[in-house]
């Protein structure tokens, strides 16, 4: 549950798939225009789902759906990928001939 | 601000060419002809600022000014794979260094300032790219609010981790971030928020952003100078949109580099296409490949622009192609033979660098125009990781031999195998030359001398390549 002043995410479908007229690949066509941003809720509360408006971050108030409350970053520098010890061991291998 | 105008794409599109219009400050129309040619140089010329008063608003905001650093390493290796006597010393400018992280803030800075002269109270940027950090960095710094529209998930959900990244940076900058998922109506979104707030349109294509470069191709030039006492012989640049290409090249030229030769250089994504949902997420790089490079520089004018000011076949002297595994292994070169970890999209031109360099003699100079911060998402790390978790096979071979985009990930065997590929220009020019006629609707035989000038120029050639083009 999000009270209001609480920064959230919402979301938004901008067009669905039939209202895409453009120049577009099929995949892409059959998709709907999805939309994310953040504010404050305006809303006296709400929950995940519900109709809310949010004051942006440019002051800006945007209607949409409540998706996420309290959101955070999730992105990182991912799992560990051998190659790069493999491109590290072997680069230096060839420039200093194993030699330091 | 409009009120009560109707809201729907059809409505919004049609009042598309009002809202640029009041969300630029300038009107484009005195620099048409009426027929193919505009006077580009008037439309540069128009924002009426001079190189000194850039580097004024670059140096309050620190932007620009940025280290040319030797790659002394990356060059002995080079040189390891060239014949005696060969491997250029390869130079690399750091713009890692600038406010938000990328030359972008050479672009941003300046848009920023003229938003502010004209009593803009907030800007507004459609990029997935380091332009938006840009924008952000400079919004914050002269008082605007700053709005950025990103394409950034595909239709699941599911994010590019390095555009993922760049939002996080907007943000901690103070920005508004609007996410959208694939799809060329992100235009429409930008027009309808342009018309909402009555924010300036800090297009990365404006006459304004274009200018803001040509400071990064004046410093090469003087940093040279003074240090190795001459001009560079080479300047690769990653291309993209081409306004770096653009805008290095005519700041080289404005400091006389009369015979520094200016190479584009992309990641070769040929076979995904760019607004397709499904290959959003198969590329392993969101900006410098030729999914953008090709097409902006065969039809500058497509952009949030009337008039793009980034048109860089009118200063290429040659196109090069690299594969994704290359510039990834290349970025894992800089960080572990430099001690540089920088962002890796940015590193295109470097890897292209390491293979020209091969061709040009050892006294030869070789400038890189750029370098880019790094951070979680925009890494090779998460990069390979993601592109592994989409089922994109992995693998240490020949790139020139085995890459195909959205399918593998070659990593050269050895640097023996990063191997740049000439890209053909002058087919680029005669595409660019075809759809500028056509475009403009004239008929062959109502082309005037001066379209035909034009012409010519747009893709640094002469006119009997024009006319032998358009089998006049």
């Amino acid at each position: 549950m999000a009270k209001k002043g609480d920064w959230v995410r919402i979301h938004n479908i901008v067009l669905r798939s039939e209202q895409r007229t453009g120049k577009l690949p099929d995949d892409t066509r059959a998709s709907d225009l999805q939309m994310w941003t953040k504010g404050f809720l305006q809303d006296e509360a709400a929950e995940i789902g519900d109709e809310v408006t949010v004051l942006t971050a440019a002051g800006r108030l945007e209607k949409g759906t409540l998706f996420e409350e309290r959101p955070h970053y999730t992105h990182s520098y991912g799992d560990f990928v051998p190659e790069i010890i493999e491109i590290d061991r072997q680069l230096r291998e060839i420039l200093h001939g194993g030699e330091k | 601000m409009a009120v009560n105008l109707p809201k729907d794409y059809d409505s919004v599109m049609a009042r598309g060419n009002d809202i640029m219009k009041e969300a630029l400050g300038l009107d484009y129309t005195p620099f048409e002809s009426g027929s193919v040619a505009f006077d580009y140089e008037a439309l540069m010329k128009s924002t009426n600022y001079t190189l000194d008063e850039i580097n004024r608003i670059q140096s309050r905001t620190g932007v620009g000014n940025t280290p040319l650093l030797e790659l002394r390493n990356i060059t002995a290796l080079a040189r390891k794979y060239a014949k005696p006597g060969y491997g250029a010393r390869i130079f690399v400018k750091d713009e890692a260094a600038n406010a938000s992280g990328s030359f972008k803030d050479r672009r941003a800075a300046c848009a920023c300032a003229h938003a502010k002269k004209l009593g803009y109270k907030g800007v507004v940027a459609a990029t997935s790219g380091n332009y938006g950090a840009a924008v952000a960095s400079q919004a914050a710094m002269q008082g605007l609010e700053c709005i950025i529209v990103q394409e950034c998930y595909d239709s699941k959900g599911i994010g590019q981790p390095e555009i993922v990244e760049k939002a996080r940076k907007c943000e901690a900058l103070g920005a508004e971030v609007i996410q959208l998922t694939v799809g060329p109506e992100l235009f429409y979104t930008t027009l309808s928020v342009l018309e909402d707030t009555g924010f300036f349109n800090a297009s990365l294509y404006s006459p304004f952003g274009i200018s803001g470069i040509e400071t990064l191709g004046y410093e090469i030039a003087m940093q040279c100078r003074e240090k190795l006492g001459r001009d560079p012989d080479l300047v690769v640049c990653t291309n993209a949109g081409g306004g770096m290409l653009t805008g290095t090249a005519r700041g080289l030229l404005k400091a006389g580099c009369k015979d520094t030769k200016v190479y584009a250089a992309s990641i070769d994504l040929s076979g995904l296409s760019m607004a397709s949902d499904v290959d959003f997420n198969r590329k392993s790089c969101t900006t410098g490949h030729t999914g953008f490079g090709v097409p902006y520089a065969t039809d500058p004018d497509h952009s949030d622009v009337p008039r793009s000011a980034a048109r860089p076949l009118r200063y290429m002297d040659k196109y090069v192609t690299v594969t994704q595994g290359e510039f990834l292994y290349m970025t894992e070169m800089l960080a572990n033979l430099e001690g540089l970890e920088r962002g890796p999209a940015g590193n295109t031109a470097l890897t292209a660098a390491f293979s020209l360099a091969q061709e040009m003699p050892e006294d030869a100079i070789l400038v890189v125009s750029e370098t880019e911060y790094t951070g979680a998402g925009k890494h090779i790390q998460p990069q390979l990781a993601f592109a592994r978790e989409n089922g994109i096979d992995i693998h240490f071979g020949i790139p020139q031999e085995e890459d195909k985009p959205g399918v593998n990930i070659i990593l050269p065997k050895d640097p023996s195998y990063i191997k740049h590929k000439v890209a053909d220009l002058d087919h680029f020019r005669r595409s660019r030359i075809k759809k500028a006629v056509q475009k403009a609707g004239v008929a062959l035989e109502n082309l005037t001398p001066e379209d035909l000038q034009y012409l010519a120029d747009e893709t640094k050639t002469d006119i009997a390549f024009v006319k032998e083009t358009l089998g006049l």
